[in-house]
């Protein structure tokens, strides 16, 4: 995948320029597994495609430019890549050659605008039509649902093709929520873009916060104080306790078993209460800033973090056999939702999702970023797939990061908490990281101008590769389960509309 | 005079019923909330709950037919008399002579035959989802329901509420048979009151949902009307249960008005007793996927088929 040409400004990961002939071969290398897309993105003049490399588990980017708006498809060999290819045509108006699904995807033809990232055209804000796909046959009948849910949820629409109760297809829209937070990136100073990248996706702001931060800092070179290192890992494994906690018991919950939403509920509240007297935010938003954290801990937060690690030691194990010994919750959730391992690794599926089902990737782990090289932790895995599993590695998880705080708390250095200023530059650098959020890896890359000046931002929630498979992972269960597996899957909307 | 008495009697267990019902939805839901360390809302919160629905305006579809505007009402009116007929504080009133099991099974499940044409009459997907998973459960509790009222008959010697409860207070005796009819007849219970494992009766996944699906489309004053006749529906298995197989307490027929002040207070004790269970065992596990529900009814229906079959075999030793 290396070849053509290099690209000075982009540091961290490499970026290069290639013709088409070593697109498309990239591509092909791509679709036969030698590598995953982590992300594929438009900056309204090129495409870009951040790869991981399997073999030498490298990451670089390539770039194809696209002068006459049009680049060889990558959805076309290799499916993951479809709805960012279609997001990419409804922003920026550049068309994916070979595509076969041509369909708008984020704009439902509301915005009363085409293309807002390149070219913006006035349109009508009437809607478009939008061609589900068929399932043909006598005993088939669609059943559509949402965007507007019963409960208290974000936005989405979901049309199933069952006959009678089991789904035969089911097939997602989304995009309702689409915020525009890419184009408000653009030309945006970096204390506000850092404050748009922590609200991409309100329950992983932490994890949005660092990898925007992380990439800036490489692509501007910044050395963080080791403090605020340790401080930004603690927010980050405390807000993957609260919110694995929050989503074992939602999806106990959806099985009418309140009494574990019950239990859940509470041990989430004692996290955010600690995460509140620690860091004066509940949810710890806008506590990473660039080049530190905005918020030191004080002996009163340690203290209260201890108590909070003794507490949650002591309640998770029943919680653990609550789960396990109620035969009815067990039920539900064994052999239900099924993602096989081939699926999970060819879309390059993170988080839970994918751990559940046999792919051990993990951003913590690699490409790894500080401070977990210095860390031990275990990365829960399982290989069954189903909503069980599912729950069980966020039990794992929910222990490895309790351990992961007892360490951090433990090894916290001195100094300083963010660096005095940034540096001055006159010149465009580019930059990338790649987070473990609760939900699995974040992917940024960052254009940064003179005067920190962001140039052009792009943000790939792990919902991306995980929504898809959702549609696989239902069909031929029932059409009662789906709650079940959907909130098993616990993806973002909000994340994946942007 | 004594007809009048009786007549006032009767409409007094009329207007009981009506009125206790959702004060032991509220009871339940209180319960549960504090088994699950929530403060939980008023137990009078369904009264306000179905004032509120009543001063609202009703939302119509374009295409809902006079089905569906009374269907509210003959369900309303079937449960009514179905739980006036079942005895709460006192035996031998009125129209008991007509409290017969059969009856009432027969009148629930024509309220159920109404509402689930009612869930399909707008044509919504929910609707028709929520009526097919009626009806599929409907054809397994309703047979469960009439071997669990053989077995009581054969033991009782009738179909007849008064008659069956004067005979069990008469001759209180442990029987195995009697015990397989009181499971089978929680379980019927359970199923037909859509409640945990069953159905959830405040869930909020359209996709999930059996009742409250065939109900979506109801708003308004149909929608208050409907949610009373659940309750009724959910207070009637509990007389029912509490008047077969414990009968203590029941005001016989004839009795003066202190007799039946005891029966009406011991009435509401068994209520209270049935409501804590039942939210006690409806936090304690989790809704059945929904194929496995014709399992679990079915093993009411063969637990009324063994209960029938015992009485059969014991008596012809």
């Amino acid at each position: 995948m290396r070849g053509g040409r290099g690209i000075e400004q982009s540091r961290h990961w490499p970026r290069h320029v290639v013709d088409q002939t070593s697109w498309r071969r990239a591509i092909r290398e791509i679709s036969k597994g030698q590598g995953d897309v982590l992300s594929l993105w438009s900056d309204g003049a090129d495409v870009h495609m951040a790869v991981l490399d399997h073999e030498s588990s490298d990451i670089g980017i390539v770039t194809i430019e696209c002068p006459d708006g049009r680049f060889p498809s990558v959805g076309h060999m290799h499916p993951p890549a479809i709805r960012l290819e279609r997001a990419i045509r409804d922003i920026y108006g550049f068309q994916a050659h070979g595509l076969c699904d041509t369909r708008n995807w984020l704009d439902h033809g509301r915005w009363g605008v085409r293309h807002p990232g390149l070219k913006p055209e006035p349109s009508d804000a009437a809607g478009d039509s939008y061609a589900f796909l068929a399932a043909e046959g006598a005993p088939l009948h669609q059943i559509p649902v949402g965007p507007v849910h019963a409960g208290v949820i974000e936005p989405g629409h979901f049309r199933f093709s069952a006959n009678g109760e089991v789904v035969v297809r089911l097939e997602e829209r989304l995009g309702y929520v689409h915020k525009g937070i890419q184009q408000l990136m653009v030309d945006a100073p970096l204390d506000r873009a850092t404050r748009l990248a922590s609200r991409v996706s309100g329950d992983s702001t932490v994890a949005y916060a660092l990898a925007f931060a992380n990439a800036v800092e490489n692509a501007l070179e910044i050395e963080v104080p080791e403090r605020a290192i340790y401080l930004r890992a603690l927010m980050a494994e405390l807000e993957r306790i609260a919110n694995h906690i929050g989503d074992i018991g939602a999806i106990c919950n959806d099985a009418s078993f309140s009494l574990m939403h019950t239990h859940c509920a509470i041990l989430r509240e004692r996290v955010l209460r600690a995460s509140h007297v620690c860091f004066g935010h509940r949810l710890m938003m806008d506590r990473v800033v660039i080049g530190g954290v905005a918020d030191d801990l004080t002996a009163e937060g340690e203290s209260a973090l201890r108590a909070l690690l003794s507490e949650a030691n002591r309640l998770i194990p029943p919680f653990i056999d609550l789960y396990g010994d109620t035969t009815s919750i067990q039920d539900r959730t064994v052999g239900a939702g099924h993602l096989g391992s081939e699926l999970a690794n060819q879309y390059g599926c993170g988080g839970v999702i994918g751990r559940a089902s046999g792919r051990s990737f993990d951003a913590r782990r690699l490409p790894g970023y500080a401070p977990y090289p210095d860390l031990s932790f275990k990365v829960g895995s399982a290989h069954a797939g189903d909503v069980d599993a599912r729950i069980w590695v966020r039990f794992d998880e929910i222990k490895a990061s309790l351990a992961l705080i007892e360490q951090i708390l433990d090894k916290m250095p001195e100094g300083s908490l963010r660096i005095e200023s940034l540096p001055a530059s006159s010149e465009t650098f580019e930059g990338a990281a790649l987070v473990e959020s609760f939900r699995g890896d974040i992917f940024v890359w960052v254009r940064i101008g003179a005067a920190g000046i962001v140039h052009r931002c792009h943000l790939r929630d792990p919902s991306w590769f995980q929504w898809p498979l959702l549609e696989a992972a239902i069909e031929g269960n029932i059409v009662a389960d789906f709650p079940l597996c959907n909130k098993s899957f616990n993806c973002s909307y909000s994340g994946h509309d942007l | 005079m004594a007809m009048i008495f009786e007549f006032v009697v009767q409409g007094a267990q009329m207007i009981l019923v009506l009125a206790l019902a959702p004060l032991l939805i509220g009871f339940i839901r209180k319960v549960k909330a504090q088994l699950l360390r929530r403060r939980g809302p008023s137990i009078f919160q369904p009264y306000r709950d179905l004032l509120r629905l009543m001063r609202k305006e009703v939302v119509l579809a374009d295409n809902a037919s006079w089905l569906f505007r009374s269907a509210p009402y003959i369900i309303f009116g079937a449960t009514w008399v179905a739980a006036s007929l079942v005895p709460t504080f006192g035996t031998g009133l009125m129209f008991n002579w007509s409290a017969d099991l059969i009856a009432v099974t027969a009148l629930l499940g024509s309220a159920r035959f109404f509402l689930a044409l009612a869930g399909m009459d707008v044509g919504t997907s929910f609707g028709g989802i929520g009526s097919s998973r009626e009806t599929m459960f409907a054809s397994i509790a309703e047979p469960a329901m009439i071997m669990i009222v053989f077995v009581v008959a054969l033991i009782d010697g009738s179909t007849q509420l008064t008659e069956i409860a004067a005979h069990m207070l008469a001759h209180v005796e442990l029987r195995v048979s009697l015990g397989l009819a009181l499971i089978g007849l929680v379980i019927v219970a359970i199923a037909e009151n859509g409640r945990i494992p069953v159905d959830n009766p405040a869930t909020h996944l359209e996709l999930t949902m059996v009742h409250e699906a065939m109900v979506l489309e109801y708003s308004g004053r149909h929608l208050a009307v409907i949610e009373l006749a659940a309750a009724m529906k959910l207070l009637l298995y509990f007389s029912l249960v509490a008047c077969i197989f414990v009968p203590w307490g029941l005001a016989p027929h004839g009795a003066d008005f202190g007799a039946m002040t005891f029966g009406a207070a011991a009435y509401v004790i068994k209520l209270a007793v049935g409501g804590f269970l039942l939210a006690l065992f409806e936090i304690s596990t989790a809704k059945m996927r929904v194929f496995r529900v014709p399992d679990f009814l079915g093993a009411a229906l063969m637990l009324g088929l063994l209960g029938t079959l015992l009485l059969f075999v014991s008596r012809s030793l």
